[in-house]
C-alpha cells in the first residue's frame, strides 16, 4: 500500500493543491458572524446591566452623578467617534490606493485608542483613590449594595470593553505594519476591512456604555 | 458523480497518504485539510469519551452499597464534576459537529475544504488547549472543581478548589465551539457546488447549520459568564455574591441561556446524522424534507428561549415559570416531527438492516424515552417532584447519551468505510450494539424508577435508605454491561482499521455527494468540482416525487 501510495504521492503532488480561493465576500460573512458572537458576549453583561438596575434604580443614578466625570466620558466619546471615522477613511485610502494617506489615517486610529486608553487609566485610579474597590474600608463600609454592583459592571463592562480595544489596538498595529510591507492591497484589503469592523464594534459597545454609566443621573 | 478523465481514477493521493508541507505526526498536527482534522477530533474525542465512562462507571461502583467505600464524599463531588466537564464539553457538545461535520460538510456540499482551513485548524487547538487546561486543574492546587459541571455560584466562589483553571479550560474550548460554528455557516453559504441549492442539500447540512448558529449566539454567552466567575474570584468583584449586591439567580440565568441551547447543539447534528441514515437504508426519498429541515431552524430559535426550565425550583416568578413551562412542551413539536418523518421514511421503504441502521432505531427508541420524560418534567407540578433526582440525571443520559451519543456510533459505523476505506466486522458491531443497549437500559431506565422514588443525585452514599440498594446495584450492574459494550464497539472499529477488509466506494449505495468520490476520499476532495442535479436523497430508478 505504501509504496504504490508514495508513487502516486509525487505524481499527485505535483499537480495539488488546487487553485487558491479567494472570495472576500465569504470572509466578510465570517467577520460579521464573529461580531455577532461579539454582541451576544457583551449581550450577557448588559443583561445583568438592565436587571441590576431595575433592582437598584436610585443608587445606580446617585453612583453615576457623584463618582464619575462626564468630562472625561464624553472626551473619550468625542476620541473613539473621531478613530472610528479615520479608520472608515483609511480602508477608503488603501482602496483608491493611497498607501500613504492609509498609513497615516492609522495611525491617528492608534493614536486616538492611546489616548483613550490614558484617560481610562485617570478615571480608573481615580476610583481607586477614592477607595472604590473590593476589600477596601471604604467599598466595605461605607458603599450600599446598589453602589457596589453599579461598580461591579462599571469595572467588569468597562474592563472587558477595554480589552478589546487592546486587542483592537494590536490588530491595527498589525495592519499598519502589513500595509508598511505591501501586504495588504486595494485587491487584498481585507484584513484591514475586518480590523475596521471590529474597529467600529468597540466603537458602538462603548456609545452604549457612555449613556449607561455616565448619562442616567 | 463527475468526475473527468483527465487523470487515472486514484491518481490523486487519498487524504491519508497526501503527503503536504509536513511528513509524520506533524502532517496531521499542522494540516489544514478539514478531513485530517475531523479525524484528529474524532481521536481525541474518543479518548476524552472511554475516560467519561471510566469516571462514570467509578460512580455507579461507589452506589454499589449503601455506605462510603471506595472514595470520600469531596473525591465524589470532583468526580461527578470532572465527569460533566469532559463529556459534555469534550465529548458531546464537539462530538458529531466536530468530527463529522468537519470530515463530510464539504464532502456533502461538494466543496474541496470549508472556508476558514486555518482557523479549523485553530479551532482543534483551542479545543485541545482547554482539554489540557482541566487536566492540569485535576492535579494542581486543591484539586479538581467540586462544583458539578454547571459551577453555580455562590458555592463556585467559595470552594478552595481549582475552579478558575476548571473555568478557563471550559472558556477556551468555547472558542472552538465559536470558530467551528463560523466556519460552518460561512462555508455552506459560500462553498456549495453548483446545483447544489439549499433544497439539495443533505439533512445533516441543514442540522449542522442550524447548530451551527446556537453555536454562534449562544457560546459567548457561555464565555461572558465563566469569565465573570473568574473575575469575580480573582478579584472580588460582587457579580453573583448576594451578600455584597449581587444576585446568584443571574448566574443561572446566564448560564442557562447557553447551556439549554447547547443541549440542541447535542442532538440536533444526532437528528441530522438519523435523517441521513434512514434513507439510505430504506432506499427511499427521506418523508417530509422540508418539514425535517425546517424543524432543525424552529429548534434551533425555540431551543434558545426555554432556558428556565432548569430553574422552576428557585424562586423565579410564577408568570415566567408558565411561559418557560409553556415553550418548553412546544419545542417538543419540531422533535416530534422529526421522528414522525423518520419512521414515514421507513414505512414501504426497501429496508436493508445494516449496522448504522441498527443503530438508527436504537437511537429513535432511546430518543423517545427521552424525549417524553423531558416533556414530563416540563410541567411544573411533575417538575417539583423529580426535581435534582435521578430521574432528571436519567432523562438527560437517555437525551445525550442514548441519542447523541448513540448517533455518534451510528454515524462511526456509517462513514467509517468512507473516513478509512475499510470495513468492521459486522456480527461484532450488531453484538455491541445489542450489549450497550442492554447495559444502558439496565443503568438508566433504573435510575428513572430510583429518581421517581426519590434518590437525589449527586449523593455519594445513602445510608438514610437502605432500601434502594437493590436497584442501586441493577443500576451499576448495568454500567458494566454498558461499559463492556462500549469497549467491544470501539475495539471493533479501531481493530478494523488494520483488519478490516476493504471497502468500495460506497457499499451502502447512498445517495449523497461523499459517497460518489473514492474511500477514503482523495485530498481536496474531489477531482472536479460535481454539479448537482438532483435532491439529496435521489435513488435513481425509484419512484419519487
Amino acid at each position: 500500500m505504501s509504496e504504490e501510495m508514495d508513487t502516486q504521492n509525487n505524481s499527485g503532488a505535483a499537480t495539488l493543491p488546487h487553485a487558491e480561493h479567494y472570495d472576500p465576500e465569504g470572509i466578510k460573512i465570517g467577520m460579521w458572524l464573529f461580531l455577532i458572537t461579539e454582541l451576544m458576549t457583551f449581550g450577557g453583561l448588559f443583561i445583568l446591566y438592565a436587571m441590576q438596575s431595575y433592582t437598584y434604580r436610585a443608587d445606580f443614578l446617585a453612583a453615576s452623578g457623584s463618582e464619575l466625570s462626564r468630562a472625561m466620558g464624553a472626551f473619550n466619546t468625542v476620541v473613539l467617534l473621531t478613530s472610528s471615522l479615520t479608520m472608515a477613511l483609511s480602508i477608503n485610502a488603501i482602496l483608491q490606493g493611497a498607501r500613504k494617506r492609509s498609513m497615516v489615517l492609522l495611525g491617528i486610529t492608534i493614536a486616538c485608542a492611546l489616548i483613550f486608553f490614558g484617560v481610562k487609566y485617570f478615571e480608573w485610579t481615580a476610583k481607586f483613590h477614592h477607595g472604590v474597590y473590593p476589600g477596601s474600608e471604604h467599598w466595605v463600609n461605607e458603599l450600599n449594595n446598589g453602589t457596589r454592583t453599579f461598580f461591579t459592571l462599571y469595572f467588569s463592562m468597562t474592563g472587558l470593553h477595554g480589552v478589546h480595544l487592546f486587542i483592537g489596538l494590536c490588530l491595527l498595529i498589525w495592519c499598519l505594519v502589513r500595509i508598511q510591507k505591501g501586504q495588504i492591497t486595494p485587491e487584498r484589503h481585507m484584513m484591514l476591512e475586518n480590523c475596521g469592523l471590529f474597529w467600529h464594534l468597540i466603537d458602538l459597545v462603548w456609545i452604549f456604555l457612555f449613556p449607561l454609566f455616565y448619562l442616567i443621573a | 458523480m463527475a468526475t473527468t478523465t483527465m487523470t487515472p481514477p486514484g491518481a490523486i493521493p487519498n487524504y491519508l497518504t497526501y503527503q503536504g508541507r509536513f511528513r509524520g505526526i506533524l502532517g496531521w498536527l499542522l494540516s489544514v485539510d478539514h478531513k485530517r482534522i475531523g479525524v484528529l477530533y474524532l481521536w481525541s474525542i474518543v479518548i476524552f469519551f472511554l475516560t467519561g465512562v471510566a469516571l462514570g462507571v467509578l460512580m455507579r461502583l461507589e452506589m454499589l452499597t449503601p455506605k462510603e467505600t471506595i472514595m470520600s464524599a469531596t473525591q465524589y463531588n470532583a468526580l461527578f464534576t470532572l465527569h460533566g466537564v469532559i463529556m459534555i464539553f469534550l465529548v458531546i457538545i464537539p462530538s458529531i459537529p466536530a468530527v463529522f461535520g468537519n470530515f463530510f460538510l464539504p464532502l456533502q456540499i461538494g466543496a474541496r475544504d470549508v472556508f476558514f482551513p486555518r482557523l479549523n485548524l485553530l479551532s482543534w487547538y483551542c479545543f485541545m488547549g482547554g482539554g489540557v487546561v482541566a487536566i492540569v486543574a485535576l492535579f494542581t492546587g486543591n484539586g479538581f472543581p467540586d462544583t458539578g459541571w454547571t459551577f453555580y455560584m455562590p458555592y463556585a466562589a467559595e470552594t478552595s478548589t481549582n475552579v478558575v483553571l476548571g473555568l478557563t479550560g471550559a472558556f477556551i474550548i468555547g472558542f472552538s465551539s465559536i470558530l467551528t460554528g463560523l466556519n460552518f455557516i460561512t462555508t455552506v453559504h459560500r462553498m456549495r457546488a453548483p446545483g447544489m441549492t439549499w433544497r439539495r442539500m443533505p439533512l445533516f447540512v441543514w442540522s449542522l447549520y442550524a447548530t451551527s448558529w446556537i453555536m454562534l449566539i449562544s457560546t459567548p454567552i457561555l464565555g461572558i459568564t465563566l469569565l465573570l466567575v473568574i473575575v469575580e474570584r480573582l478579584t472580588g468583584l460582587p457579580i453573583f455574591d448576594a451578600a455584597q449586591g449581587g444576585d446568584p439567580l443571574l448566574y443561572q440565568h446566564l448560564f442557562w441561556i447557553y447551556s439549554h441551547p447547547a443541549v440542541y447543539i447535542m442532538i440536533l447534528p444526532a437528528m441530522g446524522v438519523v435523517s441521513d441514515i434512514v434513507p439510505t437504508f430504506a432506499r427511499r426519498n427521506i418523508f417530509g424534507y422540508n418539514f425535517i429541515a425546517a424543524s432543525s431552524l424552529a429548534i434551533a430559535g425555540l431551543g434558545s428561549l426555554v432556558w428556565g426550565h432548569h430553574m422552576f425550583t428557585t424562586g423565579i416568578s410564577m408568570t415566567s415559570k408558565i411561559v418557560f413551562s409553556f415553550l418548553t412542551f412546544v419545542v417538543a413539536i419540531p422533535s416530534a416531527i422529526k421522528v414522525f418523518n423518520w419512521v414515514a421514511t421507513l414505512y414501504k421503504g426497501s429496508i436493508h438492516l445494516e449496522v448504522p441502521l441498527f443503530y438508527v432505531m436504537m437511537f429513535i427508541f432511546l430518543f423517545l424515552i427521552g424525549g417524553l420524560t423531558g416533556v414530563l418534567q416540563a410541567s411544573l407540578g411533575a417538575d417539583a417532584h423529580v426535581h435534582d433526582t435521578y430521574f432528571v440525571v436519567a432523562h438527560f443520559h437517555y437525551v445525550m447519551f442514548g441519542s447523541t451519543m448513540m448517533a455518534f456510533f451510528a454515524a462511526c459505523h456509517y462513514w467509517f468505510p468512507k473516513m478509512f476505506g475499510r470495513m468492521y466486522h459486522r456480527g461484532t458491531a450488531l453484538a455491541a450494539a445489542l450489549i450497550f443497549f442492554v447495559g444502558f437500559n439496565g443503568l438508566y431506565f433504573t435510575m428513572f424508577i430510583l429518581g421517581y422514588i426519590g434518590q437525589s443525585r449527586r449523593y455519594f452514599e445513602y445510608t438514610d435508605t437502605p432500601a434502594f440498594q437493590n436497584l442501586h446495584v441493577m443500576a451499576t450492574v448495568g454500567s458494566w454491561i454498558l461499559a463492556t459494550g462500549v469497549v467491544l464497539m470501539f475495539a471493533n472499529l479501531i481493530g478494523s482499521l488494520w483488519f478490516g477488509k476493504r471497502s468500495s466506494a460506497n457499499p451502502w449505495e447512498a445517495p449523497t455527494l461523499e459517497w460518489q468520490t473514492a474511500s477514503p476520499p482523495p485530498f481536496e476532495n474531489f477531482e472536479t468540482i460535481p454539479t448537482v442535479t438532483h435532491h439529496a436523497y435521489y435513488f435513481p430508478g425509484n419512484r419519487q416525487a
